[in-house]
């Protein structure tokens, strides 16, 4: 139902509960702060599964919803321009978006 | 300023207490979200696209240098060190951990702020001028108005689930720097031909998606009977605003639809049963809260020197006309060209509150162009002021030109956005740097979608991020005017990519530069009396449709 997370397809992302960052559903099921990690499905059905896996936990993440992602070189990339920002980080604070251990 | 009595202080720690078991309760999975969600919004507490966001209510704008301090210990303990001022003089907190959350609302507590009503469909923070109570125009200082709408509002059982959010500012001076004719109730103070106080009452204005400048629906209402009128207001509003569409429910909606004739007559009759049950507030509460904003005892007879250098330069844009002749009020720009507008560290933050304490007379006031105000500064000490303002790389001298730049957060953090805003202001802020004295004063607003936080409708220029097929897209409004000669601006034609859009403005600014009859017409002057046409044609120069974008 996933694939290989360098390829394009669908991720599924959230706000964590506690500190309210932004994370991403990986492929057993738990929650990462790296894109890379995530679990990607190659299609939107695909997605919808890991999406209703991810609302099945919702003392950890807010709000889940499905994003596209295109494959990149160092990982999936978000196709728009929020998502982009959500896992870059604030574009005048790019430094406080991401804790060090996760850049 | 207004001190919490017993009664304040009882109700904030116990909304505090509430909605820390209310914390504890969402984490351990007793709420889920859904339910969780009004509540943490009813105290200010959002969830952004990074992360939590916290907004803290400064009523009216007014702040002391012990409040500032709490602010910059918060920002230090629970944050990331800094706080954004908004354009509703909040203070936002971009980084707060959900469980920290109760412990910085009993910090607030602690020196008697709060955040509650800072969100949700009820009567927010009440906004003033921000040179209330020091300015040499003013009529009377408009802070303990706002005062006593901010205890009647609070907690109002009748009022607490309208429509939809209810924003009130309110003016002192025939000068509005308030933008009352913005919000859904818009008062000005005035004198009737007896000399008695009152208000105009405006009605109906508001940005947003569909913009309008509010109606007078009470040309003089004697002070006394302010709150039963409001009452008279909301209660109308409250029945018959629009609850099926969100962004046909705000009042300037019912105003438009129904007619301000209309509106007025049913507001008239609801003020008249009012009046029977509730005929205005208690005059000794009244006269309590005028106290508690008394003006400072002035240092009288102290001689000071005209300023040199580069605090002269200083002083023509951020400091301004105060009551007193040997006053100056004095505006402290958080532009600094590349920071972030309305952003400011925590010892920046400290900084300001030691110049309160030092030369001001203990007060400071937040502006909603996203600045500080240290309202009453003796001339005898701006060059003081000004050498520590500097020191602290809070001494931008650039209030009123093109790099005091209102921006909204955007979508770097906001999760409404459709485009950054905040970039975009840094962008154009350091490419007119070294040209903006020549250009002159020049009101640039800048908003990340179309609920317009950045109030980019009254801007002289306007800049409206949109999302175009995934790309930013940055519309331009031309000729608004957020003042008592308020306009909403005008599109001129299709939107820009981020690339284009400095481009656009150095044509823009060229055009005016070369037709403005003398460097003493600002550019909203000549937009005036010249038209869009040849700024259009600036913008546009192989030609651009009005419906392109």
């Amino acid at each position: 139902m996933w694939r290989v997370p360098e390829m394009a397809g669908f991720v599924v992302t959230a706000n964590d509960l506690l500190v309210g960052d932004v994370i991403y559903l990986t492929p057993a099921q738990g929650w990462t702060r790296r894109l890379r990690e995530a679990a990607v499905a190659p299609d939107a059905a695909a997605g919808e599964e890991l999406l209703t896996e991810a609302r099945r936990q919702p003392a950890r993440a807010v709000g889940p919803y499905l994003i596209e992602v295109a494959a990149a070189a160092d990982g999936p990339r978000p196709t728009v321009l929020r998502e982009r920002v959500r896992a870059s980080g604030p574009s005048n604070r790019p430094e406080h978006g991401r804790r060090p251990e996760d850049l | 300023m207004y001190s919490y009595d017993d009664f304040d202080e009882a109700f904030v720690r116990a909304r505090v207490a509430t909605f820390r078991e209310q914390v504890a309760r969402r984490i351990d999975g007793s709420l889920t979200e859904e339910e969780f969600r009004p509540i943490r919004l009813m105290n200010g507490l959002y969830l952004q696209l990074h992360a939590y966001m916290l907004r803290v209510a400064i009523p009216y704008g007014t702040i002391n240098p012990v409040q500032m301090r709490q602010l910059a210990m918060i920002a230090e303990r629970w944050d990331k060190g800094y706080g954004h001022f908004t354009t509703r003089q909040n203070i936002q907190f971009n980084w707060p951990e959900l469980r920290d959350v109760p412990d910085i609302l009993d910090a607030l507590a602690d020196v008697g702020m709060h955040a509650i009503q800072t969100s949700g469909n009820c009567v927010r923070n009440v906004t003033a001028d921000h040179f209330a109570g020091a300015a040499g125009d003013e009529i009377e200082d408009p802070r303990p108005t706002a005062e006593l709408i901010r205890q009647w509002s609070t907690d109002h059982p009748e009022f607490l689930y309208l429509p939809r959010k209810f924003k009130i500012a309110v003016t002192g001076s025939p000068n509005d720097r308030a933008v009352t004719r913005a919000h859904d109730i818009g008062l000005r103070m005035l004198r009737d031909a007896d000399g008695a106080p009152g208000y105009e009452v405006i009605v109906g204005g508001g940005l947003g998606r569909t913009p309008m400048i509010g109606k007078v629906i009470r040309p003089f209402l004697p002070k006394a009977e302010l709150l039963p009128y409001l009452e008279a207001v909301l209660q109308v509003y409250n029945l018959l605003g629009r609850r099926d569409n969100k962004y046909k429910a705000r009042i300037k909606i019912l105003v438009h639809e129904t007619g301000i004739d209309e509106v007025r007559e049913m507001v008239e009759a609801a003020f008249v049963l009012k009046k029977e049950a509730f005929p205005g507030a208690d005059p000794d509460l009244v006269a309590a809260i005028e106290a508690a904003f008394a003006p400072p005892r002035f240092i009288e007879g102290l001689m000071y020197a005209p300023l040199k250098g580069k605090a002269r330069v200083w002083a023509t844009t951020n400091t301004a006309a105060h009551r007193h002749p040997d006053y100056a009020i004095v505006t402290v720009s958080l532009k600094a060209v590349g920071a972030t507008p309305g952003d400011a560290t925590a010892q920046q933050m400290r900084v300001m509150a030691d110049l309160a304490e030092r030369f001001g007379h203990g007060e400071l006031r937040v502006s909603h162009e996203q600045n500080v105000i240290l309202p009453h500064v003796h001339r005898a000490h701006l060059a003081e002021v000004h050498e520590a303002l500097l020191e602290a790389g809070l001494g931008a001298a650039n209030v009123g030109l093109l790099s005091d730049i209102i921006a909204c957060p955007g979508m770097d953090y906001c999760a409404l956005a459709t485009a950054r805003s905040i970039p975009v202001a840094q962008e154009i802020a350091a490419h007119f740097e070294a040209r903006e004295r020549e250009i002159g004063p020049f009101k640039i607003k800048i908003s990340g979608c179309i609920n317009a936080c950045g109030h980019h409708h009254v801007a002289h220029v306007g800049i409206l991020g949109l999302d175009r097929a995934g790309v930013e897209n940055y519309q331009i409004t031309l000729g608004g005017d957020a003042t008592e000669s308020a306009a909403i601006g005008e599109r001129p034609g299709h939107g820009f990519p981020a690339e284009a859009l400095i481009p656009a403005l150095d044509r823009l600014v060229q055009r005016y530069l070369e037709l403005r009859r003398d460097p003493s017409e600002p550019f909203i002057d000549a937009f005036r009396r010249l038209g869009m046409t040849p700024f259009r044609d600036a913008l546009y120069p192989d030609g651009g449709t009005r419906d392109a974008a």
